[in-house]
């Protein structure tokens, strides 16, 4: 009973959702009349949304004690792999009918879509070190190299504001939701600072204490 | 009561086999999409099948002047199809209401465009506030008009309006008027997208005078035959086909004539991104997405911007000397 693994049954649930959502109104023509936009805008936000749930997993530990989400980390991460890959072939294929040179050409000069290849180029060594062999083997650096995901999830924020129109400095036009997204991944970053980790788990740690006196104290 | 009477005149069956572009585009979409997945999958290098037609080789290709009167066109000048009314209804970037495009028509279901007063003051000689009964007694007519999205989609549209010189005739701008200033509604109670504190509400557009009084800018009051659905701003709004949709403003409240160039919305957000001119231009980029290409709504491939979107040949002259790259 104690090994069913029902929080991994759940990650790979929630995993496949976006996909099948997005292949339901597909079918049931529920993907606005320019549907390419819409498979492309709902592929990167779900590449988004499962990078944030990687990046949250560490402060969640930290904030719970709870060991079990540890090992959740990788699949959360190959599902923003996963989507993120799928959100380019969008862009590429569907969006530009795979037109190189005006791929090229977008890649290279308009700031979000260098933003998001850049995003996109540091997600992918960590897909492919992210297997059991690439960790037993490259061990201290293996470690050094998925930090690379931090610059990424910022880099991802920076693509999603510049990809909708509005102003983020003076807080104008549609800036709401990447600026929600924005502060969660700032503020899980800044949970991995040293001092900010101690004070969380001290923090914890106090409530514990707490609690566990209080039971006594009832007891 | 006339509003009824006068949309009445053109039965929307006259105008375009609607339902049979719906199910014929909707098969294409369709097969376009699965086609496109087969072709992702092998890798082929370019996606054929429906591309540009008729937008021609060259961004500068200018079609037919557009007609007076396109009663019965399914189609622009260039042969492009008619989008579906239920394309056009649902697709919206109205803001006031939602910023998801397709959220907009079912926000906008119970809006209350009757009764409806525009005033129309600043320079001229006769300020006063119309009716829209009054408006519609302007001579409506039919234009087709592509409609090309800042976002880089776009639509063919079969409009039903007025020119807005007609207008500005009856109110007669003084001298001193450079500028056409135009507002939309802005209330609360009825669009719950006003509430958001992010935005410079209400919504402001501008045109210089000579744009304003040009034969192509018009204040639609319908579409397909139909009066204008709320989500595409009834009772009335703007169609300036030359420039980027977010210059057609919708939901008309307030048309002021100025010396000044009128604060208009976008311009306010992000100067630097959204010009007072926006006129289509596949040459200036928008600083951080192209607009050489655009979407038309309906087909698989991009296809070319054109310059002007297409109406350069009666336009271009409002822009002799201009620096179109400084002016965007
Ligand atoms: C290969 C590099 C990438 C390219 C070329 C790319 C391209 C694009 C494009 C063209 C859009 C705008 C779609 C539209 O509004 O029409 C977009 C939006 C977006 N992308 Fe990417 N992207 C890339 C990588 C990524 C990655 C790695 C992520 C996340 C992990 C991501 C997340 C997003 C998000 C959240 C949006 C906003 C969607 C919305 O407006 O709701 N992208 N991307």
């Amino acid at each position: 009973m104690r090994h069913f693994p029902w929080l991994r049954i759940l990650v790979h649930i929630i995993g496949w959702l976006p996909l099948a959502k997005l292949i339901f109104d597909f079918a049931a023509h529920n993907l606005t009349v320019n549907p390419i936009q819409e498979i492309e805008q709902r592929l990167g936000r779900a590449a988004l949304y499962f990078l944030a749930a990687a990046l949250a997993i560490t402060p969640v530990h930290t904030l719970t004690g709870w060991r079990s989400v540890l090992p959740r980390r990788r699949a959360l991460g190959l599902y923003a792999f996963f989507y993120a890959s799928l959100h380019f072939l969008t862009f590429a294929g569907l969006d530009y009918g795979f037109n190189l040179a005006q791929i090229l050409d977008l890649v290279t000069t308009k700031p979000y879509i260098i933003a998001g290849t850049l995003a996109f180029s540091l997600l992918v060594p960590l897909a492919v070190t992210s297997f059991d062999y690439f960790i037993r083997r490259m061990k201290k650096n293996w470690k050094r190299l998925h930090r690379l995901v931090y610059p990424a999830g910022l880099i991802v924020i920076v693509h999603f504001v510049w990809a909708r129109k509005g102003n983020l400095f003076q807080l104008q036009g549609d800036v709401l939701q990447p600026l929600l997204w924005g502060l969660l991944v700032v503020f899980l970053l800044i949970l991995r600072i040293p001092a900010a980790r101690k004070w969380v788990s001290g923090l914890r740690q106090s409530i514990m204490g707490r609690r566990r006196a209080q039971t006594h104290a009832e007891k | 009561m006339e509003q009824k009477l006068k949309h009445v005149d053109i039965p929307s069956s006259e105008i375009t086999p609607e339902s049979l572009y719906l199910s014929r585009r909707d098969w294409l979409k369709v097969m376009g999409i699965v086609s496109a997945g087969a072709l992702l999958a092998a890798c082929a290098p370019k996606l054929s099948g429906i591309t540009a037609t008729g937008s021609g080789s060259s961004p500068e290709t200018q079609g037919a002047p557009v007609p007076d009167n396109a009663h019965g066109q399914t189609a622009d000048e260039f042969g492009n199809p008619l989008n579906t009314f239920d394309e056009i209804a649902n697709y919206n970037n109205y803001y006031e209401f939602s910023t998801a495009k397709d959220a907009v028509a079912s926000l906008a279901a119970d809006f209350k465009s009757t009764p409806w007063a525009v005033e129309v003051d600043g320079l001229v000689q006769n300020p006063r506030t119309w009716s829209l009964d009054e408006l519609l007694r302007f001579e409506q007519k039919e234009r087709v008009y592509r409609l090309r999205c800042v976002e880089a989609w776009s639509m063919v549209i079969p409009w039903t309006g007025f020119q807005l010189s007609d207008l500005l005739a009856e109110a007669a701008p003084m001298a001193s008027a450079k500028y056409v200033e135009f507002t939309t509604l802005m209330d609360e109670e009825q669009m719950p997208g006003v509430g958001s504190r992010f935005y410079p509400w209400p919504y402001t557009e501008g045109l210089r005078l000579d744009e304003a009084m040009h034969r192509l800018t018009i204040l639609a009051t319908g579409l397909y035959g139909k009066p204008l659905p709320n989500q595409d701003g009834a009772p009335l709004r703007l169609v300036v086909p030359w420039k980027y949709g977010f210059k057609s403003i919708k939901a008309i409240v307030r048309i002021r004539l100025t010396e000044e160039r009128p604060q208009t919305f976008w311009n306010t957000i992000a100067p630097d991104e959204y010009g007072f001119y926006s006129n289509v231009n596949p040459e200036v980029d928008h600083p951080r997405w192209s607009q050489a290409t655009e979407r038309r709504i309906g087909e698989l491939s991009r296809r070319d911007t054109l310059m002007f979107n297409g109406y350069g040949g009666e336009v271009a002259g409002l822009y002799a000397g201009m620096d179109l790259s400084i002016n965007y």
